[in-house]
């Protein structure tokens, strides 16, 4: 069986549920950070394989530009945050912020 | 199988096996380390995809930009007398009961659509499409992305900023 479509989706499905899993059982932000990544790079890898298998134009790879530096300005801006944090609490453990809760 | 396809799946099982090693890792160390097989066999699948430009971007922003800004926040935010930077995970059994359900829900419902596939072309270099299509008909876009850009940076630099001088 030839590589299609169908191959890079479902790559593209575990990398996301992989990076949804990440994101819903760490308590370290920057693991947080890091599924998140992993969510992008899943969306990223569609966008292209849709480029390449039905739309036969570039517009997908130009999206999937797009999220990258989409995923570049998420993660200065939440790194940024997390050393805030880490400034604020003396940790990244998203249970221990928790000054904001009512 | 073809050459071709075995190095599809050697790439495909890289991109994979990191992943899986990044989120069930116990130390954040390793989980960062394993993030770089991750982008690189993306940028693999990109060169698969005949997206030249786009592997070398995935290469340049996320190997060489992100995975760093990630390690420095590891390396900054743990504590130096921990010997294991510990990554604890929360809720394992509902997670991974979820992971088996997305994979099937997303993988069963890629192989059962019915995509409108048509047999694409031989691969060939598509930068210069891809410059021509941003400064013409995502140009707006383009724009768009270079201001959230910079305001992104900008609001980065103000967070971590020390405020002694109010």
């Amino acid at each position: 069986m030839t590589v299609g479509l169908v191959h890079y989706l479902v790559v593209a499905a575990a990398l996301f549920s992989l990076g949804l899993f990440t994101v819903l059982t760490r308590r370290n932000a920057v693991a947080i950070l890091m599924g998140v990544e992993l969510i992008l790079n899943a969306a990223n890898v569609n966008f292209a394989a849709f480029s390449r298998f039905t739309a036969q134009n570039v517009g997908g790879q130009v999206m999937a530009l797009f999220g990258i530096v989409l995923a570049a300005a998420e993660a200065c801006v939440a790194l940024a945050i997390v050393l805030a944090v880490f400034r604020t609490f003396r940790s990244v453990d998203v249970n221990d912020t928790d000054k904001l809760r009512g | 199988m073809s050459i071709a396809d075995i190095l599809f799946y050697c790439l495909a099982l890289l991109t994979v096996g990191s992943a899986a090693w990044v989120a069930f890792s116990r130390n954040i160390v390793h989980s960062a380390f394993a993030l770089l097989g991750t982008f690189f066999g993306v940028a693999g699948l990109y060169v698969f995809l005949s997206a030249d430009f786009l592997a070398v971007v995935q290469a340049l922003v996320y190997v060489g930009g992100i995975l760093v800004l990630i390690l420095f926040a590891v390396m900054l935010t743990g504590r130096i007398g921990d010997v294991q930077v510990t990554n604890r995970s929360a809720g394992l059994v509902p997670g991974l009961l979820l992971l088996v359900m997305m994979v099937a829900l997303l993988a069963g419902l890629a192989v059962n659509t019915p995509w409108p596939v048509s047999v694409p072309g031989p691969a060939s270099p598509t930068t210069a499409a891809m410059g021509d299509a941003l400064l013409s008909e995502y140009v707006l876009p383009f724009e768009v992305i270079s201001v959230l850009l910079i305001a992104a940076l900008i609001g980065a630099v103000t967070l971590v900023r020390k405020e002694e001088d109010r």
